[in-house]
């Protein structure tokens, strides 16, 4: 027993190290460098000093005319991004659409959660199932679907006609409330997840002890259910919101020119514009205009964690 | 039990939203007739259009391939990282590691796709590699932002697990690694399978990331299906959106079966014990 153990325990040593580099260091080094690395590289354009003129930076320019030249046009364009009221009112259209769709999302799909949550346990997994399985198939098919609907003389409107509610076709395809209405049939899934999660946990002991004190239903909802379930409604907010602000699909197929969103302006000014530079300069302002909500969602996440490994035995 | 009617009534409202859209796009895509409005009785006529579409075959082709390298190499990093976030405790960097797990779940996609490329075009320029862009780069982007689905669903397993059994195996002299392939793996596997499954969707499906990180001669699906939908309704990709719909299905039901008729997971959600 003792030899084995003495010849043993350093091999097996060895092999623990060996293995917690393997577990830690593949993934971080993949994330560092294809998700952290490029990060810095948009960052760095984007807060270009005139004064770096450095070979590896020169190098980073290279693809378009001469590095002197280049530097300065990115400059320009950051401050572009800045005074030009284009940029401006696509940050604000973003936020604006990210904001009404996450409300949206939050007033259909709270419900829908508690419902699932509450519903008997044998019917709550097919029910989340349903809930699910729209977001296995095709997301550009799935927004795509609503041109068809929403269109002059698509089925909605010929629903409507047909009806006698309407005499002549509404416009909405190509209008902010199609934009609306894809975002929230998109990003609804999102929403229910977090908040089911947060739901099914509720101690339904404190719901009964709040009927047995004489409180009724709707009350106890506000008091208790309401305020136990915020981190779910924080987190599904934000799986919503910070997405959303970014998105491009949907206000580029369902919006109309007075939509504009942020990552449909990115999108143009790259594909479009060819216009590098400023692209990675709207980029850099997404990114820290998203950084608030993102801590906050990271705080959040961390506090359940802990709550979960305390919570357990 | 009757006020919970006004629930019942909502989530069939949220049901009836989700799949509305979906249903009438298989309906659709039998219509004989081009114009969506117009019900031109039942043909399979669009079906059979699609498979004479070389370019799309061939873009179908490239997501497929794309999507399955994107899958097990996103499903090897997604589980190694779940073992570091599992079983490694608070190690130096954890923050820093959980964070850049997460920022990719959310981050938007125009910001993954332009910051990628910019690294790959500085790269090609210090290092010479990837030299030109397509399968390889649209791997790369994919794997990076799949793995962090990956983890997220094999962390939530390993840490549910019952470790019982590995510490019984411990006990009577099995090494680390044996132990690791042995039992975490098996124990793991249904996890390992939902998140292949959820990479391979999410590669299949991206066409922001790819647009930015593809190049000249690699098109995929996505894209080609963009073109066609910005041109408008398309009776054909109505077909390809019903056999998009089927497949998935058809794996739901599979994997439902197979997971109902296979050996339960143990006592999970209660184990853990003394390890911790």
């Amino acid at each position: 027993m003792t030899p084995m153990s003495a010849s043993g325990l350093p091999r097996i040593a060895r092999v623990r190290r060996l293995g917690r580099l393997l577990n830690i260091g593949v993934p971080y080094l993949w994330i560092g460098l294809f998700f952290l690395l490029p990060f810095v590289i948009v960052l760095r354009i984007g807060i270009a000093e005139p004064a770096l003129a450095q070979p590896p930076y020169t190098a980073l320019w290279q693809w378009v005319d001469s590095g002197l030249l280049e530097i300065r046009i990115s400059l320009q364009n950051f401050s572009l991004v800045l005074e030009d009221d284009l940029y401006l009112a696509a940050l604000l259209g973003s936020l604006q659409v990210a904001s009404v769709c996450t409300l949206l999302c939050l007033v259909i799909g709270y419900p829908m959660a508690y419902a699932i949550a509450t519903a008997p346990v044998r019917w709550r997994v097919p029910l989340l199932l349903l809930v699910v399985l729209p977001f296995w198939t095709s997301f550009l098919i799935r927004v795509y679907a609503w041109i068809g609907i929403l269109k002059s003389n698509g089925l909605l409107n010929n629903f409507l006609i047909w009806l006698g509610l309407i005499d002549e076709p509404l416009q909405i395809l190509h209008t902010q409330l199609a934009v609306y209405i894809g975002v929230v049939y998109a990003y609804l899934p999102f929403m229910i997840l977090p908040l089911y999660a947060n739901l099914t946990r509720l101690d339904r002991g404190l719901l009964e002890a709040a009927a047995d004190l004489g409180c009724r239903p709707l009350r106890a909802f506000r008091k208790i259910t309401l305020p136990l379930s915020l981190p779910g409604i924080v987190a599904g907010s934000m799986l919503v919101f910070i997405p959303v602000v970014g998105e491009f699909v949907i206000p580029d197929l369902l919006g109309g020119p007075e939509s504009l969103m942020i990552g449909k302006v990115l999108w143009m000014e790259f594909f479009s514009n060819k216009d590098w530079p400023l692209a990675a300069a709207l980029a850099t302002l997404l990114l820290a205009l998203l950084l608030v909500p993102f801590v906050l969602m990271q705080r959040l996440e961390q506090r359940l964690q802990s709550d979960d490994d305390a919570a357990r035995p | 039990m009757s006020r919970r009617w006004p629930l019942y009534g909502m989530l069939a409202f949220g049901y009836a939203f989700l799949y509305v859209p979906v249903l009438l796009l298989i309906i659709y895509s039998f219509n004989e007739s081009r114009l969506v409005t117009v019900w031109g009785g039942f043909s399979t006529k669009w079906y059979a259009e699609l498979l004479q579409n070389q370019q799309l075959l061939d873009a179908a082709w490239l997501s497929v391939r794309i999507a399955a390298v994107n899958a097990t190499v996103a499903v090897i990093l997604g589980t190694l990282a779940a073992n570091a976030l599992v079983r490694y405790g608070r190690f130096r960097g954890r923050l820093g590691f959980e964070l850049l797990l997460t920022a990719p779940l959310v981050m938007p996609d125009v910001i993954i796709g332009l910051s990628l490329l910019l690294l790959f075009v500085a790269m090609q320029q210090m290092i010479g590699w990837p030299d030109g862009r397509g399968f390889s780069t649209i791997a790369i982007a994919h794997i990076t932002f799949s793995m962090a689905y990956v983890a997220v669903v094999v962390r939530a397993r390993l840490s549910h697990m019952d470790r019982s059994l590995e510490e019984a195996a411990m006990d009577l002299g099995a090494r680390p690694l044996g132990v690791y392939l042995q039992i975490t793996l098996p124990l793991i596997a249904p996890a390992l399978l939902s998140g292949w499954l959820l990479a391979f969707t999410l590669s299949l499906d991206d066409l922001v990331i790819a647009s930015f990180v593809s190049g000249p001669g690699s098109t995929t699906l996505p894209m080609v299906v963009y073109s066609s939908v910005r041109m408008g309704v398309s009776p054909q990709i109505n077909a390809l959106a019903t056999l998009f719909i089927a497949v998935v299905a058809l794996a739901v039901l599979v994997a439902g079966l197979s997971l109902g008729a296979g050996p339960r997971p143990g006592p999970a959600r209660r184990g853990r014990g003394r390890s911790q």
